[in-house]
C-alpha cells in the first residue's frame, strides 16, 4: 500500500489564505479527499459561507456557489431542490450557521433537506477579528467579551448537533475534532457517512468539527490543538449524536 | 387552464403566467396582499413537476432563489413591501452574481408594517437600488391583471436574456382585483446559453456563481461590465404607453392603479372641456425619460399622480429639467388619490401653464 502524501484530485494547488495552525485547511482537504475517492467531482455543488472560508471555492475544483451571511442552507436548498441528484453540501462556520443563519439551518434540517453541512466550530469569529461566537465557551475572552463571556448577559455556548437532534427529519449528526491524527481520521469517516446519508436520500446530515483558531485563541498552534482536548470537548462532547443507520436513539 | 379568457385575480394570473413561462422553482413566504399568488404556486408547481417551498422567511426565500437560479432554472419569488425589504439582501447578491430571478412585489402601505391597502411607496426601493451596492433591476409596472400576467411571463425572458433580476412592481389593487385575462406567450427571444450554471463539473472546468470580487480592481471591472449591461437595457427595453397626449392641455403621468384612476379623471375632464393625456411608464427602470423630455420640449405641463408622497415625480422632474411645469398629486399610507383632487390640480396647473 502506498504511503505517499498526495494532493486529492479536487483540491487545487492554490496556497490557502488561512493563518498558521488554522483547522480550515484540514477540513478542506478531508472534504476534497472524500469527494475525490468517490469520484463525485462531476456531481458535486458546494455552497461557501461568509466568514474565514468565504473563498473556500478557490481551493476546490468543483462547482461552487456563495451565499449571503447565514443563508447558506437556503441557497443549498434551492440548488438541491432544482438538482436532486447532485451531491450538495454547505461549508459553514459558527457565526454563519449558529448566529445569523440559525433560522436557515434549523428549517433546512427540519424539512429534511437532503444535503450535507460541514460545520466548522472554532468558537470565535475569525474573519472579523475574534469576536464572540454563539459557540464561545463561558468565560472565554474575545474582542467583544473583553472580560470573558458572561453567561448572565451573553448566554452559554450553543450545542448545534444536540439542538438539531430534536428535529425528526435530521438523519445524521456527528461532532468530530481536527486536533489529532486519530480525530482527523474519525472526522473523515463522519464526512463519508454524511455524504452516504445524502446519496441514499435519508435526509439532512451535518458534521460539526471542533477546529483550532490559534490566532484568536491567542495560543500557539500546538496549544490550540491541546485546548480542543482539554477544554472544548468538555463543552462539546465528541461522537455521533444521531444516525439513521443506528436506529432510534 | 385553456387559452380562452378567464376571470381571475391579478395575483393568480401572475402565478399562472409564471408557470406558463417555464417557472418550475418558486420560493415564498406569506404576506398580504399577495397570498393568492403563493397559494396558487403551492398548487400549481407540483402539477407541472416544479418545486414549491414555503420558506421560513423572505431572507431564506430569496436565497433559495439564488441557489435555484444558480443551477440555471427559471425561478420566482413574490412578496409585499415589508417582505421585499427583507429580500433586498438576496436581491443585491443576485444582482452582483448576475442571476436571473423574477421578484414580484404587490405593494402595500408603508413605512414599517404600514397597512394592507394598495400603495406605491416602494418606487424608490425598486428603481434606485433598495439593496446595498451599485446595481439596477429591470422594473415592470402592470396596471391590471392582464398586464400583470403578460409582464410576469416576459420578466423571465428579460431575466434570462440579460442575466439580471427582474421585479414586477404591482400594487395591492392590481394583485387583488379580478378581470378577464387571456394567457399569451411572451415574445420569445434568442436566449444565450446558461454556460455559467452550476450543474456539476462533469467533463468541464469548475464554475463559480459569486458576487465576491476581492482582488484589486476586480470589482471595479465587474461593475463596469454591469454598467454596460444597464446601458444596453436602457436603450433597448424602455417602455411606456401614451393615451391622448398629442393636443392635450396637460399630460398626467402615472403607473399601475394610479394610471387607471387617471384614465377616469381624463374622461370626466373632457366633460368640462379639459383635455388630459396620460403618459404611463410600463418600465419604471429604465424610466421612459426620453418621451417625458420630448413632451416637455413641446411645452406640455405634467401632473404626476402616485399612491405615495412623491417618488416617481423626481424622475419626471429630472427628465423635464425645467422645460415645463410639473405638478404632483399623491397619497401616502395606502389608497388612491381622489379623482376630484386630480381634477382640481389639473385645472390649477393648466391655468398656471
Amino acid at each position: 500500500m502506498s504511503k505517499g502524501y498526495h494532493r486529492p484530485a479536487v483540491l487545487t494547488a492554490t496556497p490557502t489564505h488561512y493563518c498558521a495552525g488554522c483547522g480550515h485547511g484540514i477540513a478542506h482537504r478531508l472534504v476534497a479527499e472524500v469527494i475525490s475517492e468517490r469520484g463525485a467531482r462531476g456531481r458535486t455543488i458546494a455552497v461557501a459561507p461568509v466568514g474565514c472560508a468565504v473563498i473556500a471555492y478557490d481551493y476546490w475544483d468543483f462547482d461552487c456557489s456563495e451565499a449571503a451571511h447565514g443563508r447558506t442552507p437556503a441557497v443549498a436548498t434551492g440548488i438541491k431542490r432544482a438538482l436532486p441528484d447532485r451531491l450538495v453540501f454547505t461549508y459553514q462556520g459558527d457565526g454563519d450557521l449558529a448566529a445569523i443563519g440559525m433560522a436557515e439551518i434549523i428549517h433546512a434540517a427540519n424539512r429534511g433537506e437532503n444535503f450535507t453541512t460541514i460545520f466548522i466550530n472554532n468558537t470565535v469569529y475569525g474573519m472579523t477579528s475574534g469576536q464572540m461566537a454563539p459557540t464561545t465557551p463561558v468565560h472565554m475572552r474575545t474582542a467583544t467579551t473583553p472580560h470573558g463571556r458572561n453567561p448572565l448577559t451573553e448566554g452559554c455556548p450553543i450545542r448545534v448537533c444536540e439542538l438539531l437532534a430534536t428535529l425528526e427529519r435530521t438523519a445524521f449528526l456527528a461532532r468530530g475534532a481536527l486536533n489529532t491524527p486519530r480525530r482527523v481520521r474519525e472526522a473523515k469517516r463522519f464526512i463519508e457517512h454524511a455524504f452516504d446519508t445524502q446519496e441514499q436520500k435519508k435526509g439532512f446530515s451535518l458534521v460539526e468539527l471542533l477546529s483550532p483558531c490559534p490566532t484568536y485563541w491567542r495560543m500557539t498552534p500546538e496549544e490550540a490543538m491541546e485546548h480542543i482536548d482539554k477544554e472544548l470537548t468538555r463543552v462539546f462532547p465528541l461522537g455521533t449524536v444521531k444516525d439513521w443507520k443506528a436506529g432510534p436513539a | 387552464m385553456s387559452s380562452s379568457r378567464i376571470l381571475t385575480s391579478g395575483n393568480e394570473a401572475a402565478g399562472e403566467a409564471a408557470a406558463r413561462a417555464g417557472c418550475r422553482l418558486y420560493f415564498g413566504y406569506p404576506i398580504t396582499p399577495q397570498n393568492e399568488l403563493t397559494a396558487y404556486m403551492a398548487k400549481r408547481m407540483p402539477e407541472v413537476g416544479g418545486v414549491f417551498i414555503q420558506a421560513e422567511s423572505e431572507l431564506a426565500a430569496i436565497s433559495m432563489c439564488y441557489g435555484a437560479a444558480a443551477t440555471g432554472g427559471r425561478v420566482m419569488t413574490s412578496s409585499s413591501s415589508p417582505g421585499i425589504s427583507l429580500k433586498m439582501e438576496g436581491i443585491s447578491y443576485a444582482a452582483g452574481a448576475e442571476l436571473p430571478v423574477v421578484i414580484i412585489n404587490v405593494m402595500r402601505g408603508g413605512p414599517g408594517l404600514g397597512n394592507i391597502e394598495p400603495a406605491q411607496g416602494d418606487y424608490f426601493q425598486a428603481t434606485k437600488g433598495g439593496g446595498h451596492g451599485d446595481y439596477r433591476l429591470i422594473v415592470l409596472a402592470p396596471w391590471g391583471p392582464q398586464e400583470f400576467a403578460d409582464m410576469t411571463g416576459e420578466a423571465f425572458e428579460l431575466a434570462d436574456f440579460y442575466r439580471i433580476p427582474v421585479m414586477v412592481l404591482a400594487d395591492g389593487l392590481v394583485g387583488q382585483m379580478m378581470e378577464p385575462v387571456v394567457f399569451r406567450d411572451p415574445p420569445r427571444r434568442e436566449l444565450p446559453p446558461k454556460d455559467w450554471a452550476l450543474t456539476g463539473a462533469e467533463g468541464r472546468a469548475a464554475r463559480r456563481v459569486v458576487s465576491f470580487y476581492i482582488g484589486a480592481g476586480v470589482l471595479a471591472e465587474h461593475c463596469r461590465k454591469l454598467r454596460a449591461k444597464y446601458d444596453r437595457i436602457e436603450s433597448c427595453e424602455t417602455r411606456w404607453a401614451e393615451t391622448d397626449v398629442t393636443g392635450a392641455d396637460l399630460a398626467l403621468v402615472a403607473y399601475g392603479t394610479s394610471a387607471r384612476v387617471c384614465m377616469e379623471a381624463a374622461r370626466l375632464a373632457r366633460q368640462e372641456g379639459m383635455k388630459l393625456g396620460l403618459i404611463r411608464p410600463q418600465t419604471l427602470w429604465p424610466f421612459p425619460k426620453a418621451v417625458v423630455r420630448r413632451r416637455a420640449e413641446e411645452g406640455m405641463p405634467m401632473l404626476v399622480v402616485e399612491m405615495s408622497q412623491g417618488q416617481m415625480v423626481e424622475d419626471v422632474r429630472l427628465a423635464v429639467e425645467g422645460r415645463a411645469p410639473v405638478g404632483f398629486v399623491g397619497r401616502g399610507g395606502g389608497g388612491a388619490p381622489a379623482i376630484a383632487e386630480i381634477l382640481a390640480a389639473a385645472r390649477a396647473l393648466r391655468k398656471k401653464a
